[in-house]
This record gives structure tokens, sequence and C-alpha cells, in this order.
């Protein structure tokens, strides 16, 4: 009796082998998840702020499934937009859950993505040789900072249209052409029918180029390996496989996560809409009070600290540009980040708290205190970036002055001989 | 590099490296860890499975009204009920008379069975072929798409239609006006 039911498991086995060598003729499919999965090779000292990458792309699927299905009731028209979200929210079964989901989601994003930078800036994990990795993932934060903002009008309240109307203001600051491109981007002389309908079709279009150009962050990492806090080359010993260790731990942090996610969608989904988006847009009056979204806080603050349209449009978008510097800016060659570099290490935390000022500031109503701490503030912000190569340098003189520490020195020996693997000894 | 790495498949490590006492242990915790996860992506499914059902204002248009006094006898008239149409067919005696007896037909049905009074027939105006509204004619009516024919009982005669037309759920509100749906 047991021999026959272990004679058909084993049968089934031989079944699915036969249909995996099938595919595997035609489709390298078992090598495929070997080398991508369970023998990829992952640092054993990953701490959790390692899980917000797999975060983010947990998010961009609930974005793009809550979307898709937001944009079977939605009509983008301006006649109808904002009654089709109170259709969305009244009459559509559970409509209420996903718009909730959707817009607790775009905070949830930022949120992630903003941890996850953190990260990368915290134990340097930008420097070579993961440039790539760096600048992918800056051109996908624009284009996440893009998609929301497109998103942020679909809705037709106040907030929405002002917002747009500011923010498709700022390319008037193009020299020259600058009213003429205004003009173009709106389809109008005023955000209206047109501006809401491509705003619609690129909201909808941009999360699909997101998932193409996650695929290349995702190539580039899969070729330099991920980043680890001690910022070296780990010995190959020190490494264990992506699966199932990796996969466990990421499965660990989704489950935190949603339960994070699950308390703001059901509980607090209002915390992240302002509350004037709930009258309609009218373009003859602006709201008293007009803020952007939490996420654009610190670049908006950046845009007001200047007193010249152009000058302050050109520091928001260097504010964001100038990270792509960063792997140049960075001279020290101890490696990583704040780890082994106490001073990186203070930078950080200054920036941090210079950051968290601003969105202060771009949070508040413009006055003459928040006027001058916005101006110091983003003096500052600029000021970290341009000292980073002398401090960097100075740093290093210091540290091998003073004698690097032991464990650095040990780890140091695998750095150089897997860097030289890498390299081919051309370095 | 991933020559030296430890692999996961074949070598099992442990707490102090060695092998698991107890492997069943871990595979009951992997298929359990499955059973929720599958549970947990089923209940999160179903929301976006139910927001395409027709929402709250398509179910509040479920009933119609109509006054049938104004249709006079042996005339049709076709109402809308649901986005579709239906028809209501005042029938004189000689209809009534004709289609008494049950054709020997594939939904061989009596005519009693499809109405609630013998001079009102109402019935949805769709071929139960593919959906086409069949037009009047002096039997009963003919699908323009693909030919099939109901008699005055909205009964299949002939044709790829695989049954009668179908009979809505109504009622009389009074002798003159009917609620369908």
């Amino acid at each position: 009796m047991e021999g026959a039911l272990f004679f058909r498991r084993f049968e089934g086995v031989m079944m699915a082998n036969k249909i995996v060598s099938w595919i595997d003729q035609r489709f390298p499919l078992t090598s495929f998840i070997k080398h991508e999965l369970t023998e990829y090779p992952v640092p054993k000292n990953l701490n959790y702020w390692w899980n917000f990458g797999f975060l983010a792309g947990l998010v961009l699927v609930i974005q793009l499934v809550s979307g898709i299905f937001l944009a079977m009731h939605y009509k983008p028209d301006v006649n109808l937009a904002f009654d089709s979200i109170q259709h969305i929210m009244r009459d559509v079964n559970y409509g209420w859950l996903i718009r909730y989901m959707h817009s607790t989601g775009a905070s949830a994003f930022f949120a992630v993505i903003y941890i996850h930078i953190t990260r990368t800036l915290y134990y340097g994990s930008y420097r070579a040789p993961r440039e790539l990795m760096w600048w992918t993932g800056l051109v996908l934060l624009l284009m996440l900072m893009a998609t929301a903002f497109m998103g942020y009008l679909l809705p037709w309240g106040q907030m929405s249209y002002w917002g747009a109307q500011v923010i498709t203001n700022l390319f008037g600051a193009t020299p020259f052409i600058g009213h003429e491109v205004v003009v173009w981007l709106r389809g109008g002389f005023s955000v209206g029918d047109a501006t809401l309908t491509r705003f619609f079709v690129l909201h909808y279009l941009f999360p699909f180029l997101i998932c193409a150009m996650v695929v290349i962050h995702l190539v580039a990492l899969h070729s330099v390996k991920s980043s680890n806090p001690s910022g070296l080359n780990l010995c190959a010993k020190d490494n264990i496989p992506f699966h199932p260790y990796f996969t466990v731990k990421d499965m660990y942090g989704v489950m935190i996560f949603l339960i994070v996610f699950a308390l703001f969608m059901f509980f607090a989904p209002e915390a992240f809409i302002e509350v004037e988006n709930n009258i309609p847009a009218n373009p003859m009056v602006t709201p008293v009070h007009i803020v952007p979204e939490w996420y654009f806080l610190p670049f908006f603050a950046i845009l007001r600290a200047v007193p010249d349209l152009l000058g302050g449009v050109v520091a928001m978008v260097g504010s964001i540009l100038i990270y792509a510097a960063l792997p140049y800016l960075d001279r020290s060659k101890i490696p990583g980040g704040a780890r082994y570099r106490p001073v990186y290490r203070i930078m950080f935390y200054l920036f941090m708290i210079n950051i968290l000022l601003l969105g202060w500031v771009g949070a508040a109503t413009p006055t003459e205190t928040t006027a001058i701490v916005g101006r110091v503030c983003s003096i500052f912000y600029f000021v970290s970036f341009l000292a980073l190569p002398f401090v960097s340098k100075a740093e290093e003189r210091w540290l091998r002055k003073r004698g690097l520490p032991q464990e650095l020195v040990e780890m140091m020996v695998c750095d150089v001989e897997m860097d030289s693997k890498r390299t081919g000894g051309n370095r | 590099m991933s020559n030296d790495l430890i692999k996961g498949e074949e070598k099992i490590i442990g707490v102090n490296g060695e092998e698991p006492k107890n492997p069943k242990r871990r595979d009951f915790l992997v298929q359990a860890t499955g059973v929720a996860t599958g549970i947990g992506v089923g209940a999160a499914a179903l929301p976006f499975i139910e927001s395409m059902k027709p929402s709250a204002d398509v179910m509040s248009k479920a009933t119609t009204e109509v006054d049938i006094a104004g249709i006079s006898k042996g005339d049709t008239r076709t109402v809308e009920w649901q986005g579709k149409p239906v028809f209501i067919l005042h029938r004189n005696d000689a209809q009534i008379q004709a289609m008494a007896e049950t054709p020997d037909t594939k939904d061989p049905q009596d005519d009693a069975d499809r109405v609630k009074k013998p001079e009102w027939l109402v019935v949805i105006g769709l071929c139960t072929h593919l959906g086409c509204i069949p037009n009047r004619t002096a039997e009963g009516w003919f699908c323009p798409c693909h030919g099939s024919a109901y008699d005055d009982s909205g009964r299949i005669l002939h044709g790829p239609a695989p049954r009668n037309l179908d009979v809505p759920r109504y009622q009389f509100v009074s002798s003159e006006k009917i609620l369908i749906g």
C-alpha cells in the first residue's frame, strides 16, 4: 500500500522533471533560477536596511494592480473626473479600499524609496563599482516623482489643480520659449481637459517604463552584487545564496511592512490626502494655504528659498541631479560609507537633519523666519556635496595617521583580492 | 565565486553548522508558509474581483416599470431593462390560438409556461444564439445576424439559437402596469 503511494509520487516527480527538462532544452529556466536565486551570492552581513529594495518592488506591484483596477472606473474628463472618484468611493464594490490602497501606496512608495536611498548614502553603496546602480536608481526616482505628480492631478480637486498649475509653470523658467513650453505641456492656456487627459495617459504609461528601468537596475545589481554594511567586497565564504536565506528575510520584512501599510490604509487613509482636495478644482480660486505632498516638501523649500523664478527652478532640479555626482565627489580610499568613517557619518546625520528641516520649511506658511531657515538649509544642502571631496580626503589622511581598525585591515585583504578578480587585475 | 558558495540545496546547515535533527519540522514550516501566503493572496484578490461586478448605481437600475396601456392588440413595444431590450407583445385572440400548440423544436415549452396573462408576452429581445436583436416578422421574430426564427411566444423555430427567447422576471403591478426585474 505504502509502496504504491510512493510509486505514484515518484511518477509525479518524474513527470515534473520531464517538463522542466523539455523547457530547459528551449529556455534557460533552471540555469536562470540557479544563477539568479539559489546560487546568487549575497553578503551574509546584510542588515534590515537592505530589505527596502525588495519592498520598493512590492509597492510597485501594489500600485500597478490597484491603479489598473481604478482606471476601470475613472473618467479623465474635467466634467466627470471628480465625480468618478466619488463613484469609486461610494458605488464601486470595494472601490474605497482600492483607492485608499493606491493613495497610501503612493506615500509608501516614497517612504520606502527614501529609506532605500538613505541606506545607500549611509553605507556608501553608491561608490564604485555601483555607479550605474546609483544612476539608474536616480532615474527611477525622477520617473516616480513624475508619475506621482501626474497621478495627483487626476482626482481633479483644488490641490490637484493648483499643484499642476504651479509645477507646469516651473517650465516657464525655460529661457526664451518658456511660455510656449508651458502652453505645449498643458495643451491649453491653463490646466484643462487636454492636460487632464494626457496626464492620465502618461500616468498609466510611466509605471511600465519604471518596470523596464527596474529590470535594468536589477541586471546591474546582479552584475556587481549587493553592497554590504562594511562597504568591502567580501570573501566568497562570507556570501550565502539569495534563496532561501534572503527570500525568507525579505518575506519577514514584507510582513512588517504590510502591517504598517494596512494600519494606514484602514485606519488613517486620509492622513496623506489634503482636505482641500475634496473640493472640486476651481480655476478662479487658489486655496489659501497650498502645500505639495509630503514627499516633495524639501525640494519645494529649496524652490522657495531662491527669490528668482529661474534660479529657484535650477536649484530645485539641481538638488536632485547633484546626487548623480556623488560617486565622484567621495574621494576617500577608505571603503564604504559611515561604518569606518566618523567624519562621513557626522556629515550624513547633519545632512539628514537638514533635509528634515527643509521639509518643515516646505510645509510651513512662508514667513521671514522660514525664509531665512530655508535659505540657510538650502545652502548647507549644496555645500555638503561640494565639501565632500575635500572632507573625504582630509578624513582619509586623518584615519590613516591614526591607524585603521584591525577588523577593517583584515577584511581589506579579501576586498583587494575580489576586486582584482572582478577587473581582471587591470586596476 | 559561486563555486565556493555554500549551496542551499546540497548542504543543509543547522544552528551549529550541523544537519538539522528534524528536517520534517522545516518542511512543515515551509508548507504552512505556502498555505498562509496562498490564503493571503487569495483574500487580497477578492476585492479586486468584486470591484469588476456591477457597482451600486448599476444595481439600483435593476427594475423598470412599464405602462402597457398604450399598446394596442397585435402591437409590440420594445422597452429597456438593465440596458437590454425587452419585447412586450400584446397578442390578439388569433395569435393566442396559434400559440396554444407546442411545436416540436429543440426547446419545446408550453405557451402557458411562458406568459402570466395569455394576451401579454414579455421576453428579452436578445437572440439566445449570440445576442443580436431579432426583427419583428409576420410569424414572430427573425434574427438578422445568423437567421434564427422565433414564434409569437418567443420560441425558437429554426436556426442556430440554442433555446427560446428568455422570459425576464416581471409582475403585473396593476392591470396596466408591469414591473420588470
